[in-house]
Order: C-alpha cells, then structure tokens, then sequence
C-alpha cells in the first residue's frame, strides 16, 4: 500500500498545502498550473455527480462524492462543510480514508492553522509544525 | 439492488446510447395554502427549493407540476410563469409536485462529454506511470462503473453502491455491443446505437443481474 500525495484546497480554490511522499509520474505542467487542474476536476466531478444522481443525498453530507479508482491509483475527498476540500491519493488497495481526512482536518488543521494567529486561512500554509505532524500522521497510517 | 442506467459514450464523447433501468421514485406532491414557506429560486431554466426542506421535499428539488399540470422549465403548460402563480394569494390553496429533475437528452449529451474529459484529466494527474482514467467512481447514493474498450468506447453503468459484479456486467454488455450492434449491417460505427436486438438484450441482461445480484455464465 502507498500513499502518493495530498493537496488541501481552500472554498475559493487556492491551494493551501500539497505534499508527496511518493510519486512517479510528473503531470508534465507547472505545478501551479498542476493545482488548477486538480481543483478543476473535482470542481467538475462534484457538478457532474450532483446532476448525474439518480438518487437524493443524505443532509448530512455536503455532497456525494467521497473516491474515484484509476487502473492504478485512488484519489480519497472529502470537504468540509465550510468548503475546504482534502485531496490524498494512494494505491488502489486501500480502503476509504474519509476518517482520516476528517482526522487531519479535526486535530491537526484545526489545531496548528485556525488556532494559530500567525496562518492566513486563505493562503498558502507555511507553518512547519503543520507540515510535520501532516507528515508524522500520513506515514503512521497502516495504508502507507 | 438496483442498477440505473447505461450509457455508452464513443471515442470522440459523443453519447451514442443511453437507457433508464430502474429510476427510483422521488416525487413528493403536497397541498400549500398562502403563503408558501418555501424559498425558491431559478437554476438553468428550473424552479428549485433552495431553502426550507421538509416532508421528503429536499433542497435541490424542482417544482414538475401544479394542481396537476406539467410544468415545462420556468412556465406552466398555458404559459403563465411559475413564480407568478405561486406569489398569487388567489391561487391558493396549491397543490405542488416536487421531484428530481428528469434528464433531457442534451444534458445527458452534455453530462457524457464531460465524463470523456474528466476521464482524460484522471489519467493525466496521475502519480503513477500510465494511469487509466476514472473507472469507478464512488458517491454516497450511487457507484458508476466505467469500461473503456480497446477501441476507444466506454461503457458506463450507474448502479446502487451495493451491487458487485458489475465489471462482469460492463463486459456482458460489451459482448452485446459487438452482437446487436457492430454486426448490424444498418449501423455505422461512432453514431447513435438504434437496434431493437441490442435494446432487447440489454433490457433482459439487466433484469437478470438485478434479479440474482450477480450474472451466471451459464444463462
């Protein structure tokens, strides 16, 4: 099992944070450009689902979306109600991460960005305790 | 465990055939009298409820008949505007259906070469050399299954998360396909799948799946 890398995005789209731990293949683009894409798809898969359903979503969820399976990888969300979106892909054997998303979300974003007077919420996050315990916790996980 | 449709989508994103199986029902029609508590407002065309759910009437439905009569986007059947009629103390008391919005055929169009692209950016993000696209993609209602062909086309089936054995299913289908489809001398390969053999089979492959949870080699 792998995990490859993360992305965190902001409601407005601006990538907050991205980290690999292993990856071998470049997209072949910038890497600014890079985030545009991968906001755009899931901007795109988000659109699409909500139109495509067949069904109606629980409330409780803010939309459906939670995972899509390439042949070789699997790309994990998952949003918080306030728009902050999780992006972390791993192998394809690796089962739903939605728990430690929200997780990374409850205990170490919370805690070391939004208690921290010194992290702009809509810029880049440059705090290295943040990177650290993202990164101590990522290759704690039994998927890495 | 239901499965609810089908799309087939050629090498350029063009939808090339497209079935409903099992549309689960989700119309809620409840009498109003004035005024109305629910906020509504106007999204492509549609009257949805944008705030107050209540009674299976969920936000993200749309209005689809009043006291009976269709409604066909912003307007009733006899032309009178929708939100007209509803801000009207005079119409009152109103009955209202609400439900999912049926899909019209250019939104399904519309909705598959998007799926194309979104298939194509998958692969290309990739961190792993020579990725596919998106072959399964998991929501909280519903799972959709993607099957690309050599030749290019991809099979889609939208099916409840708890069906198995649909990649069996997408390739069933593909045997059809080339069955009812590629081996009809009136059918041009890329355009529009028009073949009563092929609808017929896939109609009693599906029920079939549906029925057993999984598809036999031996039916």
């Amino acid at each position: 099992m792998t995990i490859y890398n993360m992305y965190i995005f902001d409601r407005n789209g601006t990538c907050l944070f991205y980290q690999e731990w292993q990856r071998n293949k470049n997209s072949g683009m910038p890497q600014e450009e890079e985030f545009k894409l991968m906001y755009g798809l899931i901007f795109s898969i988000k659109s699409f689902i909500s139109r495509m359903s067949p069904v109606d979503f629980y409330s409780n969820s803010k939309d459906g979306f939670t995972s899509f399976n390439t042949n070789y990888y699997k790309l994990h969300f998952f949003e918080t109600p306030s728009g902050l979106k999780f992006v972390l892909n791993t192998s394809l054997n690796v089962d739903s991460l939605r728990d430690s998303l929200q997780y990374i979300y409850n205990s170490i974003y919370v805690e070391y960005v939004v208690k921290n007077p010194l992290c702009s919420l809509n810029s880049a996050i440059k705090s290295e305790i943040f990177k650290e315990k993202i990164d101590t916790y990522i290759r704690g996980l039994p998927a890495f | 465990m239901p499965i609810f449709s089908v799309y087939i989508i050629n090498r350029a994103g063009g939808l090339i055939y497209q079935m409903d199986h099992h549309q689960p029902k989700t119309e809620v029609e409840k009498t109003f009298s004035f005024p109305l508590e629910l906020q509504l407002k106007i999204v492509d065309e549609r009257v949805v409820v944008a705030f107050g759910q209540r009674d299976g009437i969920k936000v993200g439905h749309t209005i689809l008949a009043i006291n009976g009569d269709a409604v066909h986007g912003r307007k009733l059947e006899d032309g009178r505007d929708i939100l007209e009629v509803i801000a009207n103390s005079e119409n009152y008391p109103i009955a209202i259906k609400f439900g999912r919005p049926k899909l019209s055929t250019n939104e399904r169009i519309m909705l598959a070469s998007m799926f194309h692209s979104l298939y194509a950016i998958g692969s290309q993000l990739s961190p792993e050399q020579k990725s596919s696209g998106i072959q399964l993609l998991e929501t909280d209602g519903f799972k959709l299954h993607c099957f690309q062909t050599l030749s290019g086309i991809k099979l889609i089936v939208l099916a409840d998360p708890k069906q198995s054995g649909i990649e069996n299913l997408l390739k069933k289908i593909y045997e059809l396909y080339s069955d009812y489809a590629l081996k009809n001398p009136f059918y041009s390969i890329d355009m529009p799948i028009r073949c009563e053999l092929f609808d017929k089979n896939l109609q009693g492959l599906l029920d079939s799946y549906e029925r057993s949870g999984f598809y036999s080699q031996g039916m």
